[in-house]
């Protein structure tokens, strides 16, 4: 018969203790670690497994591109622009393009600003996949990451198609694009879109009413929306605290006023929102390019009266003389700028991009600033993981969804 | 809508008299003296709804302009859906300085980091002013106008690494690089980028 032991007076002699403090553990997470996405690394410091102290460390992919970029003219920065969110270089080539374009006060032809949609939006399901795909990894389910990443491959297919490049497009010219859209590729859009929707909601029942998912996200990371908009972020991040702010509703550029959308909002602000968030926008993306490829305009697909910005074309240049002179002119001098300061920020797929370019007129910024949502929505980590479990701070990285080539430039 | 910051750049200017129209091709921007900015700025975030700090970032106008820094500060009300520009000149080339927004918005701190990290301008109040991208000890300030696009040779960020290896920072090579295009400093053939060795080639083995 096992004997009972009872202790009277135990609770009496706890309460008497000052409450127990244990020693603060320094925790180093990152630069490379999984769930940093790139080399973000984050200086913790822990009670027990509770964070009481982050201190994110930047700065390991910085490449100095503001610098760059007035070294030299403004056609040859667009493949650098390709390196800042590596996820959608397609969006932010058509962010950069159109600043420049502001700059000079050059409205493009109606083709061009579709194409420019399709391919915006086409670079923002592939970055919500990936990120989608990611943030399923950190919080323990890997399948997500596999079925995204097919459909990511579809989508690069018709990204090398288009651009002849899988990766670092640089698509876009000032004042136009590298070239039109080939034959026959919108009706393979069309296709993919198609497919995609009952694949997505294959892809997000696998993870909406999860059990596992939702106890890692449901209330973990919340962001309030008074916070939100103090740390200016901006994006999917903004909005799953639910902010109805959308750049390409409240400051329409490249046409968007023309398509039907909706901005989905949350309503808590924690990691769960800004997933359900992404996953509605890729069906709103989708929406977008279907609109866009119904009512495709016809005509020019780059700007044909600005000759000091845009490039003649390619057959004009070998056969005639005032071709290849401005062709000429526009290589060794770059497109010609009016002076000026202009501000332009896009809704890419992680925020706002910005550009803050300042001119003194000629081919070469005089100061160019990007204004990159990554390095803004990660400024609010300091605040957000005080608090939390260490495994939690996983599942908030996941899902403020951030790439360190952007954050760090 | 830019009628709603056309009102506040006028509403500001009747709060603070030293503010002045700012020239812009596209948004509504106004100067304000370094004095006046972080009353302006609270201003405009209380009294005119800009809520949101998009960008704070800073121009060098060259080693011998006068002022030589400006601040630019980058405003977007969620309510009007209008934007603005403010900008102040440091008053001090030598060690420029301004006042920190951080009381007004949180989300500054890491941009005045930045800031102060590629141009070394001094921010009055900023609560923990250390550099982000760059590492802590870095000498100098790369966004100014008189630090070379090639950098300056320097010591490692890691002095115990440094002096097992004895390795330094070394500048970037710039001849025949990939973003040179000042004409003139050398013909066409040297700057391109190519192998110099032309001994070998697709066809013929590198000799040993």
């Amino acid at each position: 018969m096992p004997t009972e032991y009872t202790f009277p007076d135990a609770a009496a002699k706890a309460a008497a203790v000052p409450e127990f403090e244990t020693e603060k553990m320094s925790l180093s997470m990152g630069p490379s670690h999984p769930s940093t996405h790139g080399v973000l690394r984050l200086q913790l410091e822990l009670d027990g497994e509770i964070v009481t102290k982050c201190d994110p460390v930047l700065g390991y992919l910085h490449r100095g591109d503001e610098k760059i970029a007035e070294n030299m003219t403004y056609n040859q920065f667009v493949p650098y622009t390709d390196r800042l969110d590596y996820l959608a270089p397609l969006a932010n080539n058509v962010a950069y393009a159109i600043a420049v374009e502001r700059l000079a006060k050059l409205e493009v032809p109606p083709r061009c600003q579709a194409i420019r949609v399709i391919i915006c939006e086409m670079a923002r399901i592939s970055a919500h996949l990936l990120g989608l795909g990611a943030f399923g990894i950190d919080v323990g389910a890997w399948s997500i990451f596999l079925y995204t990443f097919t459909e990511r491959e579809k989508l690069y297919k018709l990204f090398e198609e288009l651009t002849g490049a899988r990766f670092t497009t640089s698509y876009t010219r000032i004042g136009g694009l590298a070239r039109d859209v080939p034959e026959g590729w919108n009706q393979r859009v069309d296709a993919f879109c198609d497919q995609f929707l009952p694949i997505l909601d294959e892809i997000l029942n696998l993870l909406t009413r999860n059990k596992i998912f939702m106890d890692r996200t449901v209330d973990v990371g919340v962001i309030s929306k008074a916070d939100a908009i103090a740390y200016g972020l901006t994006g999917p991040n903004l909005r799953g605290s639910g902010v109805p702010l959308d750049l390409r509703k409240d400051k329409p550029y490249s046409g968007y006023e023309q398509y039907d959308f909706d901005i989905p909002v949350g309503a808590k602000g924690d990691c769960y929102d800004r997933y359900l968030v992404r996953g509605e926008e890729m069906k709103q993306s989708v929406r977008i390019i279907k609109q866009a490829i119904a009512k495709f305009p016809g005509g020019d697909w780059f700007a044909r009266d600005a000759k000091k910005i845009f490039a003649p074309p390619k057959d004009k240049i070998l056969t005639s003389m005032e071709e290849l002179i401005q062709n000429f002119m526009l290589v060794t001098e770059g497109p010609q700028m009016p002076a000026g300061e202009v501000y332009f920020e896009a809704e890419n797929p992680k925020g706002a991009l910005g550009f803050f370019i300042v001119s003194k007129g000629g081919g070469v910024p005089y100061r160019l600033k990007i204004r990159a949502p990554s390095f803004c929505n990660l400024s609010i980590l300091p605040k957000v993981c005080v608090g939390t479990l260490v495994s939690d701070v996983v599942s908030i990285l996941g899902s403020l969804d951030f790439v360190m080539g952007e954050a760090d430039r | 809508m830019p009628a709603a910051s056309t009102d506040a750049t006028a509403a500001l200017r009747e709060k603070i008299p030293s503010a002045t129209p700012r020239a812009s091709t596209d948004h509504p921007a106004v100067n304000v003296p370094a004095a006046d900015a972080l009353a302006a700025l609270k201003f405009l975030r209380d009294e005119q709804s800009f809520d949101l700090l998009v960008d704070l970032t800073a121009v060098d106008w060259g080693t011998e302009a006068a002022p030589r820094f400006s601040i630019i500060w980058h405003l977007f009300s969620t309510t009007t859906l209008a934007y603005l520009r403010v900008a102040a000149d440091c008053t001090d080339n030598a060690a420029p300085a301004m006042a920190s927004t951080v009381p007004l918005w949180p989300g500054a701190e890491w941009h005045e980091r930045e800031t102060f990290d590629m141009f070394g301008i001094q921010f009055i109040g900023h609560p923990d002013l250390r550099r982000i991208l760059m590492w802590d000890g870095y000498p100098h300030h790369p966004l100014r106008k008189d630090f070379p696009l090639a950098g300056i040779e320097g010591e490692l960020a890691d002095p115990e690494i440094a002096k097992e290896t004895g390795a330094k920072v070394i500048a970037a090579p710039m001849a025949g690089g990939p973003f040179v295009a000042a004409p003139g400093e050398m013909n066409l053939t040297d700057a391109e980028p190519r192998a110099k060795d032309e001994s070998w080639n697709e066809a013929k083995e590198k000799p040993v």
